[in-house]
């Protein structure tokens, strides 16, 4: 501010008695931003420490890496022609049928023994994690993208935009989960990005309610009265001061959620719904499995289905864990929470 | 807001969502890709005058508002057409396998009550203890095991193994015949597995926050035994919140009674809607999503009406 030359003589009015100095100084009090990182990044050290104390979350946690890991190491991965990944972990090839060892029984050859086409399951098992795992996380990634920011506006908002985002949510609450879902994908169509959007479509509203529930208690809060006092904009106040304060038990929930979704994926694919029969996906391993069963084949039905029981109890424990490291007073399970 | 204001807002905001609801069941099935007279004819000759006898039939040559508006009037009578396959009136072939579905979800929801309210007591009577860890460890595993996995394990063991039940169900044409009651304790107990998880863990946790209140101290210190506290006043006060999800296990019941029905070649709705959906009978499609979306927005009601009934500081 010292480049600034007073204009006291070129004739204008002058004031005396007043400090104009303390008004600049109070003005630059006025573009004074909050460091919003300090504290977010402190509860969120703080539940992070917490979390890492926790033995089980810290087990499921592992697990899911363990998988993630034997899924991309499990065959190369190419880009447009490009091995970007050149590691083969799995022992065969999980597309190759191999017409001499159709439907054997585990042995050293094959641990998880082969299907129906002489397939290597072990192989499919662990590719399959491939399909599952992302259908999890980027269908509960984009459901939470759409349900947070509807839930925040009918929350924040209020009045008729409240009652319309409200009415829609409750008439897709009237479909149970994979009733909506099938019906989707028969109009969708299969495939893995028709099932994402299925489950995405049905997903979003839980994520919605829940976040609206807790909004409306937390803009009743004095510091939203501040921000709106100071004149902030009702975007800056729902995405910087509201929605922050309001996530934690969305975050629960959408962990808790990717086993959910893994689940419905499977029971899609074990419905015939899912991806293509041929694909190495867990649910869709499982497609015929009622048939092979009954014949005495329960290694085809026993190993994928156990592989995704391990994912989603992984998954339930970091659920867990992450309720625990966010809500340590809190003995509700992250589900409940929403319930008002 | 005095009850009877508060239930006549209630039963009056279940319309607008009953009516989008049958919108959306409509446009939905209306959404199906390829054109239903299509589906209708793939097995005989198409000529015109049957295409359009067909189109009038379904009100195909109506504009969209007015089939929809025929549909909801022809429903409101439980009149839903006749099947695109079969010729059968669509009524009928819901009736005849609506029973199969109820018993078994009736049979699945008294194994889930029986499973997860008593564990869920014990557990948080003794919070921290052995048993409190082994059901919590127990509901865990209820919850992440995928009930069709569970249903073919099941089959396996029991049926292929031991050979103690049928693997198929036996053609009895009543459900409630001993052969047929002993063919349905497999898939009952797979139904109600992962609902007594929930329901445990429910329990569990709404009667820990009841534990901690004051009338608790007061009803002890007054001299009752442990046994009437925990069953006359905690558990009252608690099954008031596990009522208000009692409508969403219902929910969670059909998405199960879907797949296991196909696990156990149930002849219920679940496996009628499945073979709709592949075979492309809309008419059935239509009447079964409708059905189960409007039993769930009445048990939703019933829900909320029960609950202000049972705690009466509620009113929104």
């Amino acid at each position: 501010m010292s480049n600034r030359n007073p204009t006291d003589d070129r004739g204008r009015i002058r004031v005396t008695g007043f400090n104009a100095e303390s008004l600049e100084k109070r003005d630059e009090l006025f573009d004074w931003t909050p460091d919003r990182t300090v504290g977010a990044k402190s509860r969120r050290a703080r539940a992070w420490r917490r979390f890492k104390r926790n033995r089980t979350a810290l087990l499921g946690l592992a697990i899911i890496v363990f998988m993630a890991v034997v899924a991309v190491f499990a065959r190369p991965i190419e880009l447009a022609g490009v091995t970007i990944q050149p590691i083969s972990l799995a022992p065969f090839d999980p597309g190759a049928s191999n017409f001499n060892a159709l439907k054997q029984p585990p042995s050293a050859t094959h641990p998880f023994g082969t299907d129906w086409s002489g397939k290597d399951i072990l192989s499919r098992v662990m590719v399959g994690g491939r399909f599952s795992l992302s259908i999890g996380f980027i269908t509960v990634s984009l459901a939470l993208l759409i349900g947070v920011p509807m839930g925040a506006i009918a929350g924040y908002f209020g009045g008729w935009i409240d009652e319309a985002i409200m009415r829609l949510v409750d008439i897709l609450y009237a479909f149970p989960f994979l009733v909506l879902a099938i019906a989707l994908i028969a109009v969708l169509g299969q495939g893995f990005w028709n099932m994402i959007l299925a489950l995405v479509l049905v997903g979003w509203i839980g994520y919605a309610r829940l976040i609206r529930g807790e909004i409306l208690s937390v803009k009743e809060n004095e510091y939203v009265t501040a921000a709106k006092a100071l004149g902030a904009r009702d975007r800056t106040i729902i995405f910087r001061h509201v929605v922050p304060n309001a996530i934690a038990p969305v975050i629960v929930q959408a962990t808790l959620g990717i086993g959910t979704i893994v689940l419905s994926a499977a029971a899609l694919g074990f419905l015939g719904l899912g991806l293509d029969p041929g694909t190495a996906e867990w649910g869709s391993m499982l497609s015929n499995g009622r048939e092979t069963l009954v014949q005495g084949q329960w290694w085809i039905t026993v190993f994928p289905g156990l592989a995704i029981f391990t994912f989603v109890l992984a998954i339930n424990l970091v659920g867990d864990g992450v309720n625990d490291a966010i809500d340590p007073q809190g003995d509700a399970g992250g589900g409940e929470r929403g319930v008002r | 807001m005095t009850l009877r204001r508060y239930l006549a807002k209630r039963i009056l905001l279940t319309i607008p969502i009953l009516f989008g609801v049958s919108v959306l069941t409509f446009s939905l099935v209306k959404l199906l890709p390829g054109n239903a007279i299509d589906y209708i004819l793939q097995f005989q000759e198409a000529t015109p005058e049957l295409r359009a006898q067909l189109e009038a039939q379904y009100n195909l040559d109506e504009p969209v508002w007015v089939q929809y508006l025929l549909w909801l009037e022809d429903a409101l009578q439980l009149n839903f057409g006749e099947s695109v396959i079969s010729d059968r009136s669509v009524t009928d072939a819901i009736l005849g396998r609506l029973p199969h579905t109820l018993m078994l979800g009736f049979l699945g929801f008294v194994i889930a009550l029986a499973i997860g309210i008593p564990t869920g007591i014990v557990s948080a009577v003794r919070k921290g203890e052995p048993a409190d860890e082994i059901s919590r460890v127990g509901a865990l595993l209820g919850i992440a095991t995928p009930n069709f996995w569970l249903g073919l394990m099941l089959l396996l063991l029991f049926s292929v193994q031991l050979g103690w039940f049928r693997v198929i169900p036996p053609a009895d044409k009543s459900v409630v015949s001993p052969a047929m009651l002993k063919f349905m304790i497999l898939p009952a107990i797979t139904l109600g597995t992962a609902s007594a998880a929930l329901l445990m863990r429910l329990t569990r946790s709404s009667m820990v926050e009841q534990l901690n209140k004051e009338y608790v101290k007061m009803a002890r210190a007054k001299g009752l035994t442990e046994r009437t506290v925990i069953l006359k006043h905690v558990l009252r006060n608690s099954l008031i919140s596990v009522v208000t999800v009692a409508a969403l296990q219902i929910a969670f019941l059909v998405d199960g009674a879907v797949v296991v029905e196909q696990v156990f070649s149930w002849p219920g709705v679940g496996r009628l809607l499945i073979n709709a959906i592949t075979q492309r009978d809309f008419p059935i499609i239509q009447a079964v999503v409708l059905m189960i979306a409007t039993t769930i927005v009445l048990a939703n009601l019933a829900a909320d009406i029960i609950y202000s009934w049972l705690d009466p500081r509620i009113r929104y």
